[in-house]
């Protein structure tokens, strides 16, 4: 394989990577001081930085393979909306609590087997990266898992908006096992993580959970894709403008 | 109580040990954690390595959780107090790989925690053992979780039934 080709097709991954965890940290950050009561606010504010904190180790990682020399904070807050490579599940607005975790409870689960596979990686900094994010996942699928239990089996205000969430959001969870032709190659170089495998164990144990939750498994009636070639919902240039504000607005700020 | 030393534990006294450059290691030791200011980076498991490159010194952590704040301010004090105790090249390097895990807290750190009011992590994160967690203030083991994170992702919150007194646990990671 080229080596140029093949860094190329790395910094992409690592990027598309980091832009995952900093629009998933961005939406959760977004439910603090909002949050239904003190302790949910405080748990909420963490695993946001626990996302924010691993946006941080992707980018920093990007910046140093970067042709163009960025650094990670211009890759965090430089790039217009077509530059972001995020799978869409994560830019979709916070919406309400139900939706917030049943949403967690879906990309926690594929992120506790995307991880898994990471640390198996044949590039080290992306098995240490995974190595440390993965313990913290743990903690956040057991908060997640813990949620929609609580809400799907809850009252019937709860339920509902339970399985509302879950309908408005299945057709966003296809993408999460999605390969491209650079990410392929990745694949078979062993640095990689074959998403599209891993989606039978995931269906799998959402599947216990949403039965476990009195909550229905929506049809595969519907899908979209795009966030890995820049083409995202109109969520995301709202959230840069907030997200990238300061940056945009005092450009070279530094704290 | 026994003190449980884990054998990576056991490694990184061992390496302090033979590593000299006493001086170095007791001036980081002044570092505390900034959210939790009874405990030293070195017994919260934070700092692994000091070595002398010439005129440099070179100082390893491990950081602990992806996001937590704490780090920056850590880097900067071991910077400030080196260059303190004399050593005008400090390079700090943050290593990922093995992940901070809590079974690098020493026996000294578990018990400056509890004095805190903070529950240790119990068990062992390595092979997955759990001991019952048990208040700080009071000692009884009837406790009751009331949130997987606490005041900061390292803590999770817990309440004593014993004794009422709500309480973090630092989480067995
Ligand atoms: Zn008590």
């Amino acid at each position: 394989m080229n080596q140029n080709v093949n860094k190329q097709a790395l910094f992409n991954y690592v990027l598309a990577l980091g832009d995952d965890a900093i629009t998933m940290g961005h939406r959760l950050s977004e439910w603090c001081r909002n949050a239904p009561f003190l302790e949910e606010d405080l748990a909420i504010g963490n695993v946001a930085l626990d996302f924010i904190g691993r946006a941080q180790m992707f980018y920093q990682y990007a910046a140093e393979l970067d042709d163009q020399g960025r650094s990670e904070d211009d890759l965090a807050f430089l790039r217009d909306c077509r530059d972001f490579r995020n799978l869409l599940i994560y830019e979709l607005p916070k919406g309400d609590f139900a939706f917030t975790m049943v949403r967690q409870m879906i990309v926690d689960l594929f992120n506790m087997e995307f991880l898994e596979q990471l640390t198996k990686s044949s590039d080290e900094r992306l098995s240490a990266i995974a190595g440390k994010c993965i313990k913290e996942s743990r903690y956040h699928l057991r908060r997640s898992h813990d949620w929609v239990l609580r809400l799907g089996d809850g009252t019937e205000e709860s339920h509902e908006r339970a399985q509302r969430a879950l309908v408005d959001i299945w057709g966003y969870t296809p993408e999460l096992f999605m390969v491209d032709e650079s990410e392929q190659q990745l694949v078979q170089a062993g640095i990689a993580v074959d998403r599209a495998a891993l989606m039978s164990v995931w269906d799998n144990r959402v599947g216990q959970i949403l039965t476990e939750a009195k909550l229905q498994k929506p049809e595969d009636s519907w899908k979209v894709e795009g966030g890995r070639r820049g083409v995202h919902t109109e969520h995301l240039g709202h959230m840069l403008s907030e997200l990238q504000f300061l940056q945009r607005a005092y450009p070279g700020l530094q704290w | 109580m026994i003190p449980l030393v884990s054998e990576s534990q056991r490694l990184r006294e061992q390496y302090r040990k033979e590593a000299g450059l006493e001086d170095v290691w007791a001036a980081l030791e002044q570092i505390k954690d900034p959210e939790i200011p009874v405990i030293s980076i070195w017994d919260l498991g934070i700092l692994q390595e000091v070595e002398q490159q010439g005129e440099r010194i070179k100082v390893v952590i491990t950081p602990t959780y992806s996001g937590c704040p704490a780090m920056h301010e850590i880097t900067r004090d071991i910077r400030q107090v080196l260059e303190q105790a004399g050593y005008a090249q400090v390079e700090v390097v943050s290593r990922l790989s093995p992940a901070w895990t809590t079974d690098w807290m020493t026996s000294e750190g578990r018990k400056r925690l509890i004095e805190y009011g903070i529950a240790a992590p119990v068990g062992c994160a390595a092979d997955g053992s759990e001991t019952p967690i048990a208040c700080p203030l009071c000692g009884s083991e009837e406790v009751t979780k009331i949130s997987e994170f606490g005041s900061t992702a390292c803590k999770a919150l817990f309440q004593c039934k014993e004794c009422q007194e709500p309480f973090d646990y630092f989480k067995c990671i």
